[in-house]
């Protein structure tokens, strides 16, 4: 099994359809896929044992993801925004590479003889010139056909790889081939080197839903390519939707009665952000997608359906659901589990497990399946007697406090709903009586006085337990965020350690 | 038959990528599928006709083999004489 079966099989069925639209460029699926055969030369000329991109979303990335999975060779999106010394590091460890985009820089901090480094426009130059050659058969290589750095919230990045046979899996089990009407279009802005990125040009390649590229994100941007390629599909991470709202809120009025679909993911979609987005949007259908780099994205999803149906719920349990990341795939097996590896009942919290073909769970060093092919995702959550997965942040984030497990989800959503604050975040500090204790760090919103230490003590302690209430508070401007929209966690760590 | 496997009809267009596969002949119309076409093309046997439909996958009944269409024909599938029916999927909403 190799993934450029999916390109192969649009050029096949359709090859004059245009596939991606980047740039104002229209490519149609047989010059995509033409793009991809010469890159698939230029990667076996050079030798390299990686085919690394170093830049914005554009059809170079479709080019060198199918180019290296003909190769055989695994592909790595870089990304772009890490600081010098983080990408000279990993650059390092994908010697000898060849890398597409940014030659400077490349230059500047991995200098080698052994890699080859093209800008984007030479790339792809090169990969059509060379698609005059006769097809070469596609090979599996090691089997790998990706590998991505983790985004190293808790740690150093972990090459995490994603087998031909994982994506495949994940493919044919969520895809129906040639499925989209050719009036459709998916607006893709999350990074290339992010899995939501890959995931979409594999599905949107297998569907034949035309893929429009936005490289940069841009709230105004976004809406302008969403009104006049008229997209039916898009996917976001919740912190751009948040600055499409705002953008729709300051009077831009774009056409967007095409958009059908919006899936998110990536981040935790904070609940009075889907419920403005749900009213802004009535016609538009909302998916919520729970997924990691490791189990080939999407695990389980919440559709648009159950959106409606929790949103226009009045019993607060049923309400409660548009909090929920779904079902798991009918592919995928979820359970929740204790520190001892236990299976627990509905309801019980502990750490997340996927199993299933999509999963790899496995890094260059080692996989971290367990015998029976269980992923530990190190996410925390629960399962609801409705089989609907509730997430609780990372299993590394809880905060043991005297032996009682706290999630700061729980204290962070008490906070969210008093309508002066605009951001929480509860972290672990060290407490000589009870080992770790709850640290809260707040962002006031615009125009609101900052509550008094004791009143949001007592909020805690009414809405929750004594055990929750914090040891310290602190006032902050803003939080750390990372470029996907993702708290760092460590970083309001230190903040307490000053 | 290993998993990722290409197999042509040797009496139509029709080539499948075999995604599982058990103990069995693969065929089209009727006639043993191989990884190499025949020189001579045949012609489909009547009960084994209906034709393959691109992007589709076909299963037996028992589960064991799966074959993924890649490329239709007149042909239809099946594994020692028993045809092979397109699997059903559930639609899923885009997730990405």
């Amino acid at each position: 099994m190799n993934i450029a079966l999916f390109l192969e099989m649009a050029a096949d069925a359709a090859p004059d359809r245009i596939g991606l639209v980047c740039d104002g460029q229209r490519w149609s699926y047989a010059r995509l896929l033409a793009g991809a055969r010469g890159a698939a030369a230029l990667i076996r000329d050079s030798g390299c044992s990686h085919v690394a991109l170093l830049d914005e979303s554009s059809e170079a990335a479709a080019m060198a993801l199918f180019g290296a999975a003909i190769a055989g060779v695994p592909y790595v999106p870089l990304n772009y925004r890490l600081a010098d010394a983080d990408l000279a590091a990993l650059l390092q460890r994908i010697t000898p590479a060849l890398i597409i985009g940014d030659v400077a820089r490349v230059e500047r901090l991995c200098p080698s003889a052994d890699n080859k480094v093209l800008a984007r426009g030479d790339f792809v130059t090169a990969a059509l010139d060379a698609a005059a050659d006769a097809p070469i058969e596609a090979d599996e290589g090691d089997g790998v056909a990706i590998q991505l750095f983790t985004s190293g919230t808790t740690a150093a990045p972990k090459a995490a790889i994603l087998r031909h046979a994982n994506l495949v899996s994940y493919i044919l089990g969520t895809v129906e081939f040639g499925a989209a009407p050719e009036e459709d279009a998916a607006l893709v802005s999350v990074p290339p080197y992010h899995i939501a990125g890959i995931a979409a040009l594999l599905s949107s390649i297998y569907a034949l839903r035309r893929i429009l590229l936005l490289p940069a994100f841009d709230p105004a941007a976004w809406l302008d390519l969403a009104a006049g390629e008229r997209a039916s599909n898009a996917f976001v991470v919740p912190t751009m939707l948040s600055r499409i709202i705002e953008t729709v809120d300051k009077g831009v009025q774009p056409d967007l009665s095409n958009l059908r679909a919006v899936a998110y993911g990536g981040g935790k979609m904070p609940l009075e952000l889907i419920q403005r987005a749900l009213d802004l949007f009535p016609d538009t259908g909302f998916t919520n997608a729970y997924g990691l780099t490791e189990t080939s994205s999407t695990v389980a999803l919440l559709g648009p359906d159950e959106h409606r149906a929790a949103h226009a719920a009045t019993d607060p349990a049923a309400r409660a659901r548009l909090a929920s990341v779904g079902r798991p795939l009918p592919t995928v097996e979820i359970e929740i589990r204790d520190e001892d590896g236990r299976c627990l009942p509905a309801g019980e919290p502990g750490e997340i497990y996927v199993r299933g073909d999509q999963v790899s769970g496995e890094y260059r060093e080692r996989s971290a399946l367990d015998a029976d092919g269980w992923f530990p995702t190190r996410d925390a959550g629960y399962i609801d007697a409705e089989g609907y997965l509730f997430l609780s942040g990372r299993a590394d984030d809880v905060i043991v406090r005297g032996g009682e497990n706290i999630s700061p989800g729980e204290i962070e959503d008490v906070m969210l709903a008093l309508p002066a604050i605009a951001e929480a975040a509860a972290v672990a500090i060290p407490s000589a009586e009870w080992g770790e204790a709850v640290g809260l760090i707040l962002v006031v919103r615009d125009g609101h006085e900052a509550p008094a230490d004791e009143e949001l003590k007592q909020v805690i302690r009414a809405r929750l337990r004594s055990s929750r209430v914090p040891e310290r508070v602190l006032f902050a401007k803003s939080l750390p965020y990372n470029e996907m929209g993702k708290l760092l966690r460590r970083e309001i760590k230190k903040l307490f350690a000053a | 038959m290993k998993p990722g496997t290409k197999l042509k009809s040797a009496v139509c267009d029709t080539e499948v990528m075999v995604i599982r596969s058990g103990t069995g002949a693969i065929e089209c119309g009727g006639s043993a599928m191989g990884e190499a076409k025949p020189d001579a093309v045949g012609t489909p046997a009547a009960d084994f006709s209906a034709g393959t439909l691109m992007g589709k996958r076909y299963v037996d009944a028992a589960g064991s083999f799966e074959l993924l269409c890649v490329k239709p024909g007149k042909g239809s599938l099946s594994v020692d004489g028993v045809a092979l029916s397109p699997k059903d999927a559930k639609p899923l909403p885009a997730s990405d």
